[in-house]
């Protein structure tokens, strides 16, 4: 799909272009015949991939080597063989790449003019990128590898050729759901935020635009690496997102915890309003779209979207009763759109190729792909993206290539403190919203944590327990009293001085919360209980009956049982 | 102007003002300023100058925070009630470095919490401390988001993935001093 008007367009892409390439390479990424693409995410980052920048750089100088850029690109995916170099046409990965024989060889590798691409692993083969296609491609703080690689192109192509409404029609089209893990249907959201009349009281914007980037879920890192690798796409959805629903203000909600995220976020939106994508009169339309960051501070509760609501008119960040939902009354009062990271970054490629493409992908009702992050015991723990309906053991065996240190897998947790432990008879499971929830879990942001026989899954319910108790905001009695009880509860069963009784109280005590909290926090810290209880039972019963732990972790107390 | 409550508040702050309380005329408090002046002193702003304030002096002195009530025209409560809500906000002077340890899922069964007492053990500071000669405060994170690479630490902003507690005591030590 060509993008609406090609003079504008080619104006604009020479204008980018004058300036000044950050590519590190002797001449500019254009003309370079071979590069090296270096990640650096903070995975890889961690893991010194800055030095490997500078070895490689000031190697290629040494050997005089011409047409050949050495590129700080986003995240590639592999994060726990980082850090990681990409010879994209090689096709060739190179792994752990902070020592100097492998630097040396991959210049070496640079050096030749054509090579014999690896193998291709299942890890990248299996996966369909659409989130994630600049990913690892561009780099993040250059906003003409972005424009290059069709960047706002949709945005282009909305302002010129489609109406507001022809743009939630797409996005409905589209199939799309929210990405944030509760999976509300995106067009609907934004159809309502649409329709929904502006507050007429206080001054202020009439209608607000608000991405949700406060990743709490512990385990999860899918927005931190959208957000690291390409925040362009994440501002070019909010735009056409203020576009369709009539905003013309918005704000990033990200947390603290993400500082290089929040920096790449900043020099995006710097560079987008200096090229005429945000701000006023974009791309010579009336439309205007002015992006603010707001910086979250630790409180966990703040991804629920009352909560957060608040802590961006910078209150205590506490939850209110829905409805009035924030589509009808968010900021300030005024209609508000609040989507997660990953939503936002979908909508470009849906608003270019269409929503009947992106329908095509994954299995309806719900279309399109996912972004998990992989971690625990798995042997390929990283960034992936798949069709939504892909098996379990797919993502788990094939692309995650199975149990480190050859384990036993156990179970796959998703949906952090929110969401259930999934066992292995459920492996053949399609991985999407109807089946999660069936299996009592939820898809959640997209965090999934692998787990072998070396986790007792009692105690895996008490960590959860625990962190719910931390975070749990305090407004509501039931989540703020019942998470303490039930976290002393679980920590009786895995000292093995509970009863059986202690068990029907924990039960019955987990249903009351899941009944009477005020918000999506308190309503779901039960989850992971309620599902270990459903699939792990007999590990439950080996604590209190026979005072053991089957995976060795707990530590029983010295006392008798009662 | 909230000339009366805010005479309460500055009444308690006269009772807290310590040998090493923070000048609020030096440069530093100017970011903070032009940060608050750049949301147009509105009580939105409330979030983001504590941010800066924390920035600029490594933690929230009972000055500061109400020198920020006083700039945005907030009572002294509602600041010092959103400076309490959030844990990233710290009401104490911090070490001279810090090391947090995450706790997040794959760090968890990744054996993190084993990494967190044999730090503590060592350093003689346990989560949330500060060690007696004030060079190293412990702290404890729900998840950096750099799971694949568990057990994290972050030492002095850098993230330090696959730790173990000597890889962790070295670089604490290549930094400050261990006690």
């Amino acid at each position: 799909v060509s993008a609406a008007d090609p003079v504008t367009r080619a104006d604009r892409l020479e204008r980018l272009h004058g300036r000044r390439s950050r590519t590190h390479g002797i001449i500019p990424d254009g003309v370079a015949r071979t590069s090296a693409n270096v990640c650096e995410a903070a995975g890889c980052l961690s893991l010194g991939s800055d030095a490997v920048v500078d070895a490689l750089t000031q190697l290629v100088s040494e050997r005089g080597l011409a047409d050949v850029a050495v590129r700080r690109v986003g995240c590639l995916g592999l994060c726990a063989r980082g850090p990681l170099v990409e010879i994209p046409e090689h096709g060739r990965l190179f792994e752990a790449a902070s020592s100097p024989q492998t630097i040396a060889a991959i210049a070496d590798s640079l050096s030749q003019t054509e090579a014999t691409p690896d193998q291709q692993q299942p890890f990248f083969s299996r996966q369909t990128k659409v989130v994630l296609e600049n990913s690892g491609r561009i780099d993040p703080e250059s906003i003409d590898d972005y424009v290059a690689r069709d960047g706002y192109a949709a945005l282009t192509k909305a302002l010129t050729t489609m109406t507001p409404g022809d743009v939630i029609d797409e996005v409905v089209r589209s199939g799309l759901r929210g990405r944030g893990g509760a999976g509300y249907p995106t067009g609907l959201k934004w159809s309502t935020v649409a329709k929904a009349v502006p507050a007429r009281n206080g001054g202020g914007e009439p209608k607000y635009v608000v991405c949700n980037a406060d990743e709490g879920d512990p385990g999860a890192f899918m927005d931190r690496t959208v957000l690291e690798s390409d925040p362009q796409r994440v501002l070019e959805g909010m735009a056409l997102a203020g576009y369709a629903v009539g905003a013309r203000r918005g704000f990033i909600y990200v947390r603290a915890e993400y500082p290089l995220a929040i920096r790449r976020l900043r020099s995006a939106i710097g560079q987008a309003e200096r090229a005429g994508y945000l701000g006023a009169g974009i791309i010579e339309s009336p439309f205007e779209f002015h992006l603010e960051i707001r910086v979250g501070a630790g409180a966990f509760v703040c991804g629920e979207e009352t909560a957060l609501i608040a802590s961006i008119e910078g209150k205590r960040g506490t939850p209110r009763p829905r409805p009035p939902y924030p589509a009808v009354s968010g900021l300030w009062q005024h209609p508000t759109l609040i989507n997660n990271v990953e939503t936002y970054a979908s909508i470009a490629p849906i608003i270019r190729n269409g929503g009947a493409w992106y329908a095509g992908i994954g299995r309806a009702p719900s279309t399109g792909t996912k972004v998990f992050a992989l971690a625990g015991r798995v042997v390929n723990s990283g960034v992936v993206e798949v069709p939504l309906g892909m098996s379990l053991r797919d993502i788990v065996f094939e692309i995650g290539g199975g149990i480190l240190d050859g384990g036993t897998f156990k179970a796959v947790q998703t949906g952090g403190p929110s969401g259930g432990c999934i066992p292995a008879d459920h492996l053949d499971m399609p991985v999407d919203y109807e089946s999660l929830a069936a299996v009592g879990s939820i898809m959640g942001s997209g965090g999934m944590i692998v787990m072998d026989q070396t986790s007792c899954m009692v105690d895996v319910a008490k960590y959860f327990m625990a962190f719910c108790r931390d975070e749990s905001c305090g407004k509501c009695v039931p989540c703020r009293v019942g998470t303490v009880q039930m976290h002393l509860l679980l920590e009786r069963i895995c000292r093995g001085d509970a009863n059986r009784g202690d068990l029907d109280r924990l039960e019955n005590l987990a249903a009351m919360v899941t009944d009477t909290s005020l918000c999506g926090l308190g309503h779901s810290a039960p989850n992971p209980v309620f599902s270990t209880l459903r699939f792990f039972r007999d590990e439950y019963l080996a604590h209190i009956d026979d005072r053991t732990c089957p995976a060795g972790v707990c530590t029983m107390s010295p006392g008798a049982t009662s | 102007m909230h000339a009366v409550p805010w005479r309460a508040g500055e009444d308690d702050v006269e009772v807290a003002v310590t040998a090493d309380a923070p000048e609020h005329d030096d440069r530093r408090w100017r970011v903070v300023d032009a940060r608050m002046r750049r949301l147009g002193y509105r009580p939105d702003a409330l979030v983001e100058a504590l941010h800066s304030v924390q920035d600029a002096y490594g933690y929230l002195a009972p000055e500061s925070l109400g020198q920020v009530a006083r700039a945005l025209h907030l009572p002294p409560s509602r600041v010092f009630g959103v400076a309490t809500f959030y844990s990233y906000f710290t009401l104490a002077p911090p070490g001279a470095h810090t090391c947090v340890v995450c706790m997040g899922t794959a760090c968890y069964i990744n054996g993190a919490s084993k990494l967190l007492d044999k730090i503590t053990a060592r350093l003689g500071a346990g989560a949330g401390e500060t060690t007696a000669d004030g060079q190293v405060s412990v702290l404890v994170a729900h998840c950096v988001g750099a799971c694949s690479v568990a057990p994290v630490v972050v030492i002095d902003g850098a993230v330090h993935g696959k730790s173990t507690p000597d890889s962790v005591l070295a670089a604490v030590d290549e930094n400050g001093n261990l006690p």
